[in-house]
């Protein structure tokens, strides 16, 4: 930025108010971590303090680790994710290519037939899918989980990626095919490069979503061997008593692998927002 | 041989009819130019003879060869287009092979070729690089290397120099010229610019609302266009038109004469004030308002000192002037 063209008020304004949203959107992230790391005892009486040498107990972190399979329930919603991203991100960048790319009878009505699926909340069909996993035996298999969230996110990932596949110019394409590139290379090698930075944006709005949720594996997946992270903390929830302990501790455990993924993908996906904007 | 036939083509986008019944033939080793203004159907002429779009009806054929139901790839041709189209995740080396390597030659081969196109091309230093490391220039050398390393029977250009700046473009179209005499090669090069089109071609199709309407060399449309268009579009400045009555003639609705055969002549027929002169130091372009009709444009060899308001008389030769008749058509005994 110019020197010329700073007022240095409104660059405090600015980062005052960043630094703001900061503070309210990791606040409870915080709260979380500190108090993991305290005894129940100073969790109620001072949940805001930090944990000191008296309140200092990992018996939370003691309590995860001992009840429970954790590190199972870890893989499973590591699986989870990972596959239903994999497939949202691979039939979602095919089907935006198709709608982009073709012109076929059709193609609008197909664009606005897969984009209905974002206006409709897939919750609201839970007992039918239900009763689908039940008829083809998926009932506590990850493929059930990742089936449905798969479909949950194709929505979003076609409707964002066929725009950025507009993008990508016709001349490249054009010239693959020239060159006796097949079309799914030109896919493949060609525009799928080229829109990483939108994949990344619906990597992330996706990750988030099916790493937290409790709904599907709750109803579909509740074995003991698939369940998800989420799931998996509920145990420490009971209907009279809660040992906030070992809740907080998972959570703060569940944090680190979403971390991790967002990291991945973060540097394209800042690319993705701010792409047009820039340049 | 017949390097390239095209028969009867239409198409259509929905009721939207962009090429209409259009019949072309180039010779082997001809440098045929597409030129038209904006929208004219140029471009898309050129996507139906590389097969990346389908024709609605009619026929193409490449060396005599129908060519309506064979893939761009096995069409026997080579494009450069206007974006240069290079693959960004491959160096430049990795543009110019990938072609080859889809066709199954062998290595050998493929580097002797490309070692040649880069020498013609003057490429060679920069064969490791990626294209987002080349200027503009450099770029679409790559994208012609590319052309030329796939021998093809046909290259196409898509306004391969609109994305250059001019001096670049100077130079750009001397190689593409130089190129086409070594390569003996048959070129179809579609462009908007006029000077292009005449600098370049052997044979000019010009093209409005997706019909042909005229073909033949350049200088044989600049001197005899077909109809009232066609006179317009090539050369510049534009040539000037008139009611034909004005300039005394009997016959037509429109006369036109070009700016170089119009003359300062203190005894002219045509009087006028002038509103802008151009020194470009070689030619001086004086743009004039005659007192009763259009403004006009004069060209005159050399410098001289006229300024805009002044007074002037505008003389001419009748034998170049052409007639048009109402609908626009060349009226030839007009003379």
């Amino acid at each position: 930025m110019h020197k010329a063209r700073q007022n240095p008020l409104h660059v405090a304004a600015a980062h005052g108010a960043l630094i703001l949203y900061c503070v309210i959107a990791l606040f409870p992230v915080f709260v979380i971590i500190i108090n993991s790391f305290k005894d129940r005892r100073s969790i109620f009486r001072e949940p805001l303090s930090l944990p000191n040498a008296e309140s200092f107990s990992l018996i939370g972190y003691q309590t995860v680790l001992e009840q429970g399979d954790f590190f199972l329930y870890f893989q499973n919603s590591m699986i989870v994710t990972v596959a239903s991203l994999f497939f949202i991100l691979l039939f979602g960048a095919m089907a935006a290519f198709a709608l982009a790319e073709y012109r076929f009878p059709g193609n609008t009505i197909m664009g606005l037939y897969l984009a209905l699926g974002i206006m409709i909340p897939i919750r609201i069909g839970t007992v039918a899918i239900l009763e689908m996993m039940v008829a083809t035996g998926l009932v506590n298999t990850l493929w059930a989980l990742i089936l449905v969230y798969t479909a949950q996110g194709l929505p979003l990932a076609v409707f964002i990626l066929s725009e950025f596949m507009r993008q990508v110019s016709d001349d490249l394409k054009n010239a693959g095919r020239v060159d006796g590139l097949s079309e799914y290379r030109i896919f493949f090698s060609l525009v799928l490069p080229l829109v990483k930075p939108a994949m990344a944006t619906v990597a992330v709005f996706n990750m988030i979503p099916i790493w937290n949720d409790l709904w599907f594996p709750l109803i579909l997946a509740p074995s003991e061997a698939t369940k998800t992270l989420t799931l998996g903390s509920q145990v420490f929830i009971g209907q009279f008593v809660t040992d906030w302990n070992a809740v907080l501790s998972a959570l703060s455990l569940a944090i680190l692998p979403v971390m991790a993924l967002y990291v991945i993908f973060s540097r394209q996906l800042i690319r993705g927002i701010t792409s047009g904007a820039v340049k | 041989m017949t390097a390239l036939s095209l028969r009867g083509l239409n198409k259509s986008f929905g009721t939207v009819d962009v090429i209409k019944d259009v019949n072309l033939d180039v010779e082997q080793g001809e440098f045929t130019v597409f030129v038209g203004p904006s929208g004219c159907g140029k471009s898309t002429l050129l996507r139906l003879i590389a097969g990346l779009e389908d024709a609605t009806s009619g026929e193409v054929y490449i060396d005599d060869n129908l060519m309506n139901m064979t893939p761009p790839a096995k069409r026997g041709i080579a494009m450069v287009f206007q974006s240069y189209a290079l693959y960004p995740h491959l160096t430049v080396r990795g543009n110019m092979t990938l072609a080859l390597k889809q066709e199954g030659l062998a290595r050998k081969v493929i580097d002797e070729r490309v070692d040649e196109a880069a020498r013609m091309l003057d490429l060679a230093s920069y064969l490791d690089r990626r294209p987002a490391a080349l200027s503009g220039g450099q770029r679409q050398r790559v994208a012609i290397g590319r052309a030329v390393v796939r021998q093809p029977k046909l290259f196409l250009f898509d306004e391969p120099l609109s994305n250059l700046d001019a001096a670049l473009r100077m130079n750009t179209r001397l190689e593409i010229s130089t190129l086409h005499r070594s390569l003996q090669a048959t070129i179809i090069y579609v462009t908007h610019d006029q000077t292009e089109a005449m600098t370049l071609a052997d044979k000019i199709v010009v093209l409005r609302d997706g019909r042909v309407e005229q073909i033949g060399t350049p200088l044989e449309l600049y001197n005899h266009p077909a109809n009232q268009f066609v006179a317009g579009f090539l050369g510049s400045p534009a040539m000037n038109f008139f009611p034909a009555a004005q300039l005394g003639s009997e016959h037509g609705t429109i006369a036109g004469i070009r700016p170089e055969h119009l003359r300062v002549d203190p005894d002219g027929p045509l009087q006028g004030k002038v509103i802008h002169v151009e020194k470009l130091g070689g030619d001086t372009n004086i743009v004039v308002n005659l007192s009763d009709g259009p403004n006009i444009t004069v060209r005159l060899f050399g410098q001289h000192a006229h300024a805009a308001n002044d007074d002037i008389k505008i003389g001419f030769d009748r034998s170049h002037m052409l007639v048009f008749d109402a609908a626009g058509n060349t009226i030839t005994s007009a003379a």
